[in-house]
């Protein structure tokens, strides 16, 4: 089925128009890509990327969300062959009962396995267990010339593919490798810490961990935050009674759709921020949660993207290295003085990069800011652009709607080897997305 | 593509020497490099609107352009848009044609209705047209209140913006789902060359101002701008006033 519609990414900014196909098996499309006429084509997932990375303005796009069957499932070996379309939260439920989990899994299970391939997303645990893409074992890829490909690690179209953002082809079909867990429960411990320095310590002291900061603080006590961390909860600390391995799916409401923001005041979220630290506690303080509460924290409510307004929101996140501490202490004091104020701030810690030529994680700290978009923000956003890049690091294209396009080359240095293997694989030009557009990827 | 803040990579002007179309271009400038299409008849004002625009654009190409010929004009946006997407088009071009002369002379008359309403719907399907096919992209079209309210001493323009101005509202509302959006400006008194033999009028703005209100109101996806904002209210109480008091206004 064809219709034309108006998309945006999850922060519902910069929409366009495309032909959306969906429901197509594999016949269907690879005529859709033979077919595909100048505005190219380009497959999208649950459209939970903040910016224009799975818009095709006046083109096609493919909606993946219908092909979401489990082809394969080995649960001796841990080892899954899915439908590119299959969200995480669906395919979680289909093997922690058998004692399986994803390595990797980011801050929505709502994620097709397509999209985290096609952002190479990350956890809370990328120090230890890297992005989504290094537990990839194989996908079948549809290029430019209607052809399906299988790619292994180690190929060139494998690295262009994982962190690729969709520009090399359609991902058909992924087979994932798992790791082994006794219970579906983490145990979290959260604490409150009072100074960024100190939250920036106790992100290192676990695997699992992650920090929301308070950006609505001056002074000394900007990016206080609480930590939580986490790690696997054995059977004998779940609450009696319960079966360890059964998965229980985030409860979630519906969030108000507004057509103003009123929530999203500089001093709504300053009195939201001080209620949200003076709760957390000030000592480590451990509980067992279900996995799916702990990961997925912001599924627990509905279209929350939806409380922003018609204006909608931008997510900054950049990761800068270790050692450039004193750029990340200044980017947030620039982004905590930004107009309408940072509604949203997490911080994690991210381990070596991987394969993937466009993926976004390397070694640093790692902060992605929810800010009410507004035309003021343009020029305070491109200075902090030139900040990341002057320090060695860089924005997450995922997340962007924005960013300066003169940055670019600096923030990916493996940028012209992108290129080169995606001339290649589609020399046509077939493949291609707004965000594409935006920066000439 | 304009992207989530209100910054696009293209503006296209038609009346490639507006003063408040290249205030504009300007004020898109302040922010990043921009590639700028100035459609407008040769002369010596387009080479030094290039020549000023050219040290901060990515690109500055002209394209040759004359309201007054309808049939050269498809050729004309072709071009414009022969070297990518363009993100923002700007509908600038005018005459304000002073009464008394158009009231004695049709043939004036006519050559206002030509340029302020026939070219710009001629133009303005053509860049619909072409925007539907990108899926995304703004027509400005730079109105007045004349429009909506004309003097006595102005009414020829006035009848004439009007047309146009009912054209680009209902474009706007053809364009719905396309992704196009289209932005009908309508200007008070503005200080400009068109302007400058005229007295200062209250509530007179500048072309900067103008711009100003325009890329916000592009970001913001309006359909229609009033401009000062002051504008709107005035136009309603205006409307609310007999007719034989309004005719004393000049």
């Amino acid at each position: 089925m064809t219709e034309s519609r108006m998309l945006t990414g999850w922060g519902r900014t910069a929409p366009s128009a495309a032909r959306v196909i969906t429901g197509a098996d594999d016949e269907a499309l690879i005529a859709a890509v033979l077919g595909a006429g100048p505005r190219g084509l380009l497959a999208r997932g649950s459209g939970r990327a903040y910016g224009d990375v799975a818009q095709n303005a006046g083109g096609v796009i493919v909606d993946m969300t219908r092909r979401a069957r489990i082809v394969s499932w080995d649960a001796r070996q841990g080892v899954v062959t899915v439908e590119s379309g299959v969200t995480l939260d669906r395919l979680l439920r289909t093997v922690v009962p058998a004692g399986w989990c994803l390595p990797v899994i980011p801050g929505t299970g709502h994620v097709t396995v397509g999209g985290a391939i096609a952002a190479d997303v990350h956890g809370k645990n990328h120090g230890s267990q890297g992005g989504f893409g290094a537990h990839v074992l194989a996908f079948d890829l549809l290029t430019g010339n209607g052809s399906v490909r299988t790619a292994t690690p180690g190929s060139e179209v494998f690295q262009a593919t994982v962190g690729g953002m969709g520009l090399t082809g359609v991902v058909l079909r992924a087979t994932l490798r798992l790791i082994p867990v006794t219970t579906a429960w983490v145990r979290v411990t959260r604490q409150r810490a009072g100074r960024l320095d100190s939250v920036l310590a106790g992100l290192m002291t676990a695997d699992h961990a992650v920090a929301w900061l308070d950006l609505s603080r001056t002074g000394a006590r900007t990016g206080r935050g609480v930590l939580t961390l986490g790690s696997p909860a054995e059977p004998d600390e779940l609450p009696p009674g319960t079966d360890p391995l059964a998965y229980a799916a985030v409860r979630s409401s519906p969030a108000l759709a507004v057509p103003v923001s009123p929530l999203f005041r500089p001093q709504v979220i300053g009195a939201a921020n001080s209620v949200i630290y003076r709760r957390a506690p000030s000592v480590p303080r451990s509980v067992a949660r279900p996995m799916a509460d702990y990961f997925f924290p912001l599924d627990r409510v509905i279209a929350w993207n939806r409380a922003y307004g018609r204006g909608g929101f931008v997510q900054y996140q950049f990761v800068l290295p270790h050692d450039a501490a004193e750029t990340l202490h200044r980017v947030i004091t620039m982004l905590a003085s930004a107009d309408r104020g940072v509604s949203l701030a997490v911080l994690k810690r991210l381990g070596p990069g991987g394969s993937g030529l466009l993926s976004f994680p390397t070694a640093g700290w790692t902060l992605a800011a929810d800010l009410p978009a507004c035309t003021a923000l343009a020029d305070r956003l491109d200075r902090l652009d030139r900040l990341v890049a002057g320090a060695g690091g860089r924005v997450y294209l995922a997340k962007d709607a924005r960013l300066r396009p003169d940055v670019l080359t600096a923030m990916y240095p493996k940028l012209a080897r992108f290129r080169a293997v995606r001339r290649a694989l589609d020399p046509a030009g077939i493949f291609t997305s707004d965000l594409a557009r935006r920066l000439s990827l | 593509m304009i992207d989530a803040l209100g910054v696009p990579q293209s503006v296209l002007l038609l009346g490639g020497t507006s003063e408040i179309g290249l205030a504009i271009v300007d004020r898109y400038l302040d922010r990043r490099p921009v590639r700028v299409v100035l459609a407008g008849r040769p002369s010596e004002r387009l080479d030094s609107a290039v020549a000023r625009l050219t040290a901060r654009a990515t690109r500055v190409d002209t394209v040759d352009f004359d309201a007054k010929d309808l049939a050269s004009q498809q050729t004309a946006l072709q071009q414009s848009f022969s070297a990518g997407d363009i993100d923002v088009a700007i509908v600038a071009f005018g005459v304000l044609g002073d009464q008394p002369a158009p009231e004695n002379d049709p043939a004036t008359a006519a050559h206002l209705a030509t340029v302020n309403f026939t070219a710009a719907m001629n133009v303005g399907i053509i860049l619909a047209r072409a925007m539907r096919r990108q899926g995304h992209g703004v027509i400005v079209a730079l109105s007045s209140v004349a429009a909506v309210r004309p003097r006595h001493s102005n009414f020829i323009y006035g009848a004439t913006k009007a047309g146009m101005d009912a054209f680009y509202r209902g474009l706007a509302d053809s364009l719905d789902g396309s992704g196009v959006d289209v932005l009908v400006v309508r200007a008070g008194p503005v200080r400009t060359r068109m302007t400058a033999h005229l007295p200062d009028r209250p509530l007179t703005s500048s072309p900067e101002a103008v711009a100003a209100a325009v890329t916000e109101a592009v970001w913001r996806r309006r359909t229609v701008l009033w401009t000062p904002r002051s504008m709107r209210i005035i136009a309603w109480i205006i409307r609310l006033l007999p007719r034989r008091l309004l005719r004393k206004v000049p």
